[in-house]
């Protein structure tokens, strides 16, 4: 009992720890990092707000496939971007789960992230991974268009949609039909679920020039019909990509993009520190706006005094090269 | 990036009058606190356990049933039990003076009762979560 205790309270601070960026989260990745996490898997549910989300991980949670495993489920919910505040509900439709000692649930508000996660989600994932939960079940925000993180940290990604989605136009638009693996039509003992099951199904047709074709499966969360079936196509995708060796150039590539945007984030914080403090960007702004500058050469002359000290530094490590 | 406070919100038992808490929820929310809302029906384990999972400052309960001399020092007992003793356990619903008074020299957080402005919740919180 008591170990159990304990280490879901340690994984639980280590969160926290990350989503603060708090003293010493860095250390803490680096060793999460370096903890073996193989045969981990990360499935990302994405779609429309009350498309049924939280309930459908609910039932996967519970799935026979997944009976025993140890499951991390991680639920984004919208920060407020005026008080930074945020009302997290995704536990209301996951009781089921309350309980259930292999099952670890960790709300996360946005934070001023745009993309449907927040910024440090993924480092959360490789921390509830470190802490030998095997399926990680991700439950994005669900602003419904351009929620393409989520594809970038997980390997198979589940739009879930509903009859009453829209036309196809609508779904072309929003871009979903590139970044699903799986679709899962919930709420599919409305009417229309069929037709728009073949509707989606057709633009499929259109745009039919990969390996893997998305199957669409037709769920109802509150009942749990076709949870079954939804689950069974997870995991074929699962088989596909791993077999194909997709899962690993995947995740690599995840990797990378991941350095990138922490450097860059990085960078960004130095910037506001040392180069564009605050005070000086209100400065700028209001001769902007008075009429006084144009943004441009303002932004030229920031660009030129970072370059600059870049020079000097592509110039040091000349120098120190050469003195090899 | 500064911390923020967390906080989860329930309704234990079996009441199923939610306005309250989801007026709370609200308002605490618009302070800038991260509110996990359990909904109802809620057990002393289930709290626990979300609490743990959610790493908490604090937890409230909404109780209009009169349950709440019985369900409080339970989600005590249990928190105590999992060594999460430093959660702070607080709440509020129709809950008579000297149950209030009872409650709160226990060792469980302020008790409030109708009438509480959310503001004087939001200070409470924020006063005694450092």
């Amino acid at each position: 009992m008591r170990p159990q205790s304990d280490k879901t309270r340690e994984l639980a601070r280590a969160i926290t720890q990350i989503e603060n960026r708090g003293a010493g989260y860095e250390a803490a990745m680096a060793q999460f990092y370096r903890t073996p996490r193989s045969g981990s898997y990360r499935v990302g549910i994405t779609g429309p707000p009350g498309a049924g989300k939280s309930s459908l991980v609910d039932k996967i949670a519970l799935n026979s496939r997944y009976f025993g495993d140890e499951i991390g489920i991680v639920a984004v919910d919208p920060s407020s971007p005026f008080t930074g505040g945020a009302l997290l509900g995704d536990r209301v439709r996951m009781r089921d789960l309350a309980g259930k000692k292999n099952i670890f649930i960790r709300s996360m508000a946005s934070r001023g992230s745009m993309g449907g996660l927040a910024s440090a989600t993924k480092d959360v994932l490789v921390a509830v991974e470190a802490f030998g939960k095997r399926i990680i079940l991700l439950e994005t925000v669900g602003v419904g268009q351009v929620e393409l993180d989520v594809v970038d940290a997980c390997d198979t990604v589940v739009v879930v949609l509903t009859p009453e989605s829209g036309d196809s136009i609508q779904a072309m638009k929003s871009g979903i039909i590139e970044i699903a693996d799986v679709f899962a039509i919930n709420k599919s003992d409305r009417e229309g679920a069929d037709f728009f099951a073949m509707e989606l199904s057709a633009m499929l047709d259109l745009k039919d020039d990969r390996l893997w074709r998305p199957p669409i499966v037709k769920t109802v969360a509150s009942t749990g019909d076709g949870v079954d079936e939804l689950v069974r196509q997870i995991e074929a995708h699962r088989e596909y990509i791993v077999k194909s060796g997709l899962f690993a150039s995947h995740r690599i590539e995840q990797i990378e993009r991941r350095i990138r945007e922490t450097i860059l984030e990085n960078i960004g914080n130095m910037i506001d520190r040392e180069i564009l403090p605050q005070a000086e960007l209100r400065a700028a702004a209001e001769q902007v706006f008075s009429g006084d500058m144009d943004p441009y050469s303002f932004i030229g002359g920031q660009i030129k005094m970072i370059t600059s000290s870049l020079d000097n530094y592509k110039l040091f490590i000349g120098n120190s090269k050469g003195n090899r | 990036m500064d911390k923020k406070i967390r906080i989860l919100l329930a309704k234990p038992g079996l009441d199923g009058h939610d306005r309250g808490i989801k007026v709370i929820a609200n308002a605490l929310r618009d302070a800038g606190i991260e509110v996990i809302y359990a909904g109802l029906r809620q057990t002393p384990e289930s709290i626990t356990e979300a609490a743990i999972q959610e790493d908490v400052d604090a937890i409230g309960l909404s109780i209009l049933s009169g349950a709440h001399m019985t369900i409080f020092p339970a989600v005590k007992a249990k928190l105590h039990e999992s060594g999460a003793d430093d959660i702070l356990l607080f709440g509020g619903g129709i809950i008579p003076d000297e149950d209030k008074v009872a409650l709160e020299s226990s060792g469980i957080g302020r008790i409030f009762t109708p009438g509480t402005t959310t503001q004087t919740i939001i200070d409470y919180i924020k006063s005694s979560i450092a």
